[in-house]
């Protein structure tokens, strides 16, 4: 066994070749899976209250959106987004923003169908009851609606983040400086190590995950107070 | 001028003629009384009245001005006239306090020591004042439609609707919803009340109508509906229920 080699290389997993060279590695998932979940929580949140909406027009993008996200794989769209870039923007986009807005563009549709179903899944009596007290369409969503409906909806968006999180490992393919990549690096370098390298690597992911997935069980039972009450 | 003209007043649902020609005149103070069958169209008639249903022909005034005019709030319409529902519709996950504060601090920017201390007050006078800092969930089913009433009246509304607001209590628990709306009755409120309590009705309505199939079969004071009705359906209705 060549466990050396991992501890050797260990700082270039955890974060590349910062402080002198780029950032990289387990920091550099852990910056694109972030900006990703920041990104993909605001980019599905309106997909999916469009898709809500009443109005024809504003409900038609959403859908073509979600439906057409949700029948292509992140590799295609890192592809496109890598490939295509150049053509639509007459520049190349680099990799880490091309990555990053795929995972965007990909786990927004997801978030969206969650927002979507969350908020219909609440009685229509709570609507009802804040428009019936005078509060307008948008502040019975901001004040009534989407607060139960988030939380709610808790369980499911960490499920996308998760999955989001270990998608960043596609990022990979287009070059990107993250984890897989630093792991692929070292490999070929040194050549004799390639089980140590990759179970050190997917321990790291596991370990990200983990936290998420925990975190978010400990927010769930925090915002839980008014619904484990009563009857 | 009466506070709610209803002239002429029909809603479709699809084909389906839900509300057919429906009058009434509501002058202020008035508390009026709707009965009927299941699916006769009650909820739908008062729901009309602020807008929480559209309708398609005929007209509902409140103070004269029709209320599907395109000049009219719809949310100053609401804050004027409060509705309580069968199942309370609290919000789950705001305290009793704020359930009641909401509307005056987002619709009508009362600043927030004075919208809590008129909560409060509200509170006070349905009898819950000791609740305000709870969830709606820890609550009885009495508590929470009282609260319901106290959010209602937080906005200072002009009528007062109710739509069965004790179908869903337990036996022991409807007087206390009652007592509270013979008070409103007593000091004045306007009242639309759906409702199948006929103790109540005798008590405190001005009128009774009987609703069968979105027409109003028969509209009396209480004491001639209860004691002298004229239509068969109504005759047979009561006996069902009394
Ligand atoms: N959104 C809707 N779409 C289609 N039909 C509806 C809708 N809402 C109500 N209806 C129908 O309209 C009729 C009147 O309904 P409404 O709720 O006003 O009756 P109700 O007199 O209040 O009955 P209940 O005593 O059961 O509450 C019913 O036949 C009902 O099925
Ligand atoms: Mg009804």
């Amino acid at each position: 066994m060549h466990w050396d080699i991992v501890w050797q290389n260990f700082d270039y997993f955890l974060w590349g070749a910062f402080p002198q060279g780029p950032l990289g590695g387990l920091a550099a998932s852990i910056l694109l899976a972030a900006l990703g979940i920041f990104g993909a929580f605001w980019l599905g949140l309106a997909a999916g209250l469009m898709r809500l909406s009443k109005r024809i027009w504003v409900q038609i993008p959403s859908i073509v959106y979600i439906e057409i996200i949700r029948g292509v794989p992140l590799l295609m769209l890192i592809f496109w987004f890598y490939f295509l870039a150049p053509v639509i923007l007459g520049r190349r986009l680099p990799e880490f923003e091309c990555a990053l807005v795929a995972l965007i563009v990909f786990t927004g549709a997801y978030i969206g169908e969650i927002v979507r179903a969350g908020v219909q899944s609440l009685p229509r009596g709570q609507m009802e009851a804040a428009r019936g007290t005078g509060l307008s369409h948008a502040q019975a969503m901001t004040h009534i609606i989407l607060p139960q409906a988030l939380r709610n909806m808790i369980p499911s968006f960490v499920n996308q983040f998760v999955s989001l999180t270990k998608d960043t490992s596609l990022a990979y393919i287009i070059g990107v400086n993250e984890l897989t990549k630093a792991a692929t690096t070292v490999n070929n370098r040194t050549v004799v190590a390639p089980t140590e390298i990759f179970i050190t690597i997917a321990l790291l992911y596991f370990v990200v995950c983990y936290v998420l997935t925990s975190a978010s069980r400990r927010m769930e039972k925090h915002l839980s107070r008014y619904q484990a009450r009563g009857r | 001028m009466p506070v709610i003209e209803v002239n002429k007043l029909n809603k479709w649902y699809g084909d389906f003629h839900v509300l057919k020609d429906i009058n009434q005149t509501v002058e202020k103070g008035e508390v009026l009384v709707i009965c009927g069958p299941s699916g006769s169209g009650k909820s739908t008639f008062i729901r009309c009245v602020n807008r929480l249903e559209e309708y398609q022909k005929g007209e509902v005034l409140f103070n004269g001005q029709d209320i599907q005019a395109k000049s009219v709030n719809v949310n100053q319409l609401r804050a004027d006239i409060g509705i309580v529902f069968q199942q309370f519709n609290l919000y789950p996950h705001l305290t009793v306090l704020k359930n009641i504060t909401l509307a005056p601090l987002k619709v009508k920017k009362t600043p927030r020591n004075q919208a809590e201390e008129n909560g409060l007050a509200l509170l006070e006078r349905v009898g819950i004042h000791d609740q305000a800092h709870k969830y709606p969930a820890e609550l009885s089913g009495g508590q929470q439609q009282r609260v319901a009433i106290a959010r209602a009246l937080a906005m200072r509304p002009q009528v007062m609707l109710f739509d069965e607001p004790t179908s869903a209590l337990d036996p022991e628990m409807i007087n206390e919803v009652l007592n509270v709306m013979k008070d409103l009755a007593r000091e004045g409120m306007t009242m639309l009340c759906v409702t199948h309590e006929m103790g109540f009705a005798r008590e405190v309505a001005d009128r009774v109508i009987f609703m069968d199939s979105g027409i109003i079969v028969e509209e009396a004071p209480p004491d001639v509906f209860f004691n002298n009705p004229k239509h068969d359906r109504t005759k047979a209705f009561l006996k069902e229920i009394l």
